[in-house]
């Protein structure tokens, strides 16, 4: 079970009142016209599965209602830290590299690296994240 | 190979069983091979057997990190099925179950298959409407399916509650009577000594650290004994196909989740068909043994932990209790997860890759073992011929650039 520290309520709760919703940081393409179908394909479906540090969205289903991001370890399970939508996580996979945690956990890039997709396009996105 | 029989028995029994032959070798690694099978799970064996025995290529290796049948074969509930909607679905899953009819046989192997029937249930009417459309879709593909009414169900269960007193009272149910269940770890164990009487290599304890690749083809894979080449790759790792990838720069539209499922105390025989719900969600059977096995969905983040979460547990039991109050003072014996790696249109994908050689077998979420035989068979054709196997074509990687999804949502009769 997890306790989740909802940074709006700002308050430990139990796991069952939230929802978790995927992969956070995920940009709608700018130009959504100029886009290819490789570049919505990645945009649609792809995403980051790292075995360890996993940055996630989550709903505040039953609380505020609100949504805000986690930083989660995909295999230990440990919640690193919760922050407000618009706001950029303070703790990463290099982080926890510097400190020697990284035993069994693979460094994943945040964004979306995707088979087929062209540099340019990978770019763009990425871009479009920051 | 020393075959199995009726007459062996009663030959070992009289020299006290100490004289059975291994079931399979153990070999140490050759410096290459014409194929490598990454995961020594269902899929893989199957893969690597059906690739000896009907493409004649025994120059094969199958490279499990843990022991053969270890990871998801052996942490699912067992059934077998192939009442999908569409018509790629469909094709996959009964090409499966053609093989199940005859697998004891054909692997001299007793995989305690049993066409008990499956339910499917129906609790509201756009869940009647629902199946009344897949019934009718599984018999134009000549897959058989009845549609049945809450009497229909209650003398096929007697011990479910199907009156009107229920929360969500049952309203009927599709029915699959060829359907049922088999033995997970005979089904491993049984294309493993197979595929090792033909000649591939079952090397265990050996894990993937990383492939190598020159210019964009396959040409061998690193692991923890030293590298082993390969010109055709194929990758069958269930939760952890993610991982891989990223292994050979690529990414897969993938997201790794528990999926946990739960064995109650041994019963006396009380259940004797396998009945799924959607709507309440749990589905369950009894084993040949006498414990209820039961299951439902996966946890909704994202996580390689295999245990699952405990509020998951309780929503199943909730289901299930609701279904069968006769069970609400049975204990569970044992409770584990599995990883599952799911697809964003819930059907698995078979494919080549950029990387030309190296080809994955992966996305089946909660309903990979039903497909063992059906998965092994086609993936291997497409193996030994480089193209994909007609029935393998549509799980192409390329459909989500495409868009020629298979949505299988709600449709495969579970949800993910």
């Amino acid at each position: 079970m997890f306790h989740i520290y909802c940074p709006y309520c700002e308050e430990l709760r139990e796991e069952e009142e939230f929802h978790p919703k995927g992969q956070a940081h995920i940009a709608r393409p700018e130009e959504p016209d100029a886009c290819s179908d490789e570049e919505w394909g990645d945009y649609l479906f792809f995403r980051d599965n790292p075995r360890g540090i996993h940055h996630e969205m989550w709903l505040h289903a039953v609380g505020c209602r609100k949504f805000f991001n986690i930083t989660r370890n995909t295999v230990s399970y440990e919640i690193l830290e919760t922050y407000k939508m618009g706001e950029q996580p303070t703790v990463g996979a290099e982080h926890l590299a510097r400190e020697g945690k990284t035993d069994s956990v693979q460094v994943a890039e945040s964004g979306q690296q995707t088979v087929g997709a062209s540099d340019a396009a990978q770019a763009s996105v990425k871009g479009a994240q920051a | 190979m020393q075959r199995y029989s009726g007459f062996g028995l009663v030959k070992h029994a009289l020299r006290h069983h100490e004289d059975w032959q291994r079931q399979w070798r153990n070999p140490t690694p050759k410096p290459g091979y014409d194929v490598i099978i990454v995961g020594g799970g269902g899929h893989g064996l199957a893969t690597a057997y059906y690739l000896a025995k009907e493409h004649g290529i025994t120059n094969v290796a199958v490279l499990e990190k843990g022991w053969l049948g270890g990871g998801n074969t052996a942490r699912n509930t067992t059934i077998v099925r192939s009442n999908y909607l569409w018509d790629e679905s469909a094709a996959l899953y009964e090409h499966a179950m053609k093989h199940w009819e005859g697998l004891s046989q054909e692997l001299n192997y007793n995989v305690m298959f049993s066409q008990r029937g499956v339910l499917n249930l129906g609790h509201t009417l756009q869940d009647m409407r629902d199946i009344q459309r897949r019934v009718n879709a599984n018999r134009l593909n000549g897959i058989d399916g009845e549609v049945l009414d809450a009497e229909g169900v209650q003398s096929l269960v007697p011990i479910m509650d199907c009156s009107k007193r229920a929360r969500y009272p049952v309203m009927g149910a599709s029915w699959q009577p060829r359907a049922g269940v088999a033995r997970h770890d005979a089904v491993a164990w049984g294309y493993a000594r197979a595929a090792d009487a033909l000649g591939v290599d079952l090397l265990q304890n050996t894990e993937v650290t990383g492939f190598k690749i020159r210019d964009g083809q396959i040409q061998g894979v690193h692991t923890n004994r030293g590298d082993i080449e390969a010109k055709t790759v194929g990758c069958v790792t269930a939760g952890n196909s993610s991982v891989l990838a990223g292994m050979a720069g690529l990414n897969l539209p993938l997201e790794s989740h528990p999926l946990q499922a739960l064995v109650s105390e041994p019963l006396k025989p009380v259940l004797d068909t396998v009945v799924m719900s959607n709507h309440v969600h749990g589905y369950i059977s009894q084993s040949d043994k006498g414990d209820l096995v039961i299951g439902a969905g996966i946890d909704g983040y994202n996580g390689y932990g295999q245990r699952g979460s405990y509020p998951t547990v309780e929503h199943t039991l909730q289901a299930i209790v609701e279904m069968f109050p006769i069970f609400s003072r049975v204990r569970m014996n044992r409770q584990w997860g599995g990883i599952v790696d799911t697809c964003p249109d819930a059907c698995p994908i078979l494919s080549k890759t950029k990387v030309k050689g190296l080809y994955f077998n992966c996305g089946w979420g909660t309903g990979g073992f039903k497909a063992t035989p059906g998965s092994g068979h086609v993936f291997a054709a497409s193996l030994a011929k480089g193209e994909m196997h007609p029935i393998a074509a549509p799980f192409s990687i390329d459909r989500f650039h495409s868009g020629a999804l298979i949505d299988e949502h709600g449709a495969a009769g579970v949800a993910h």
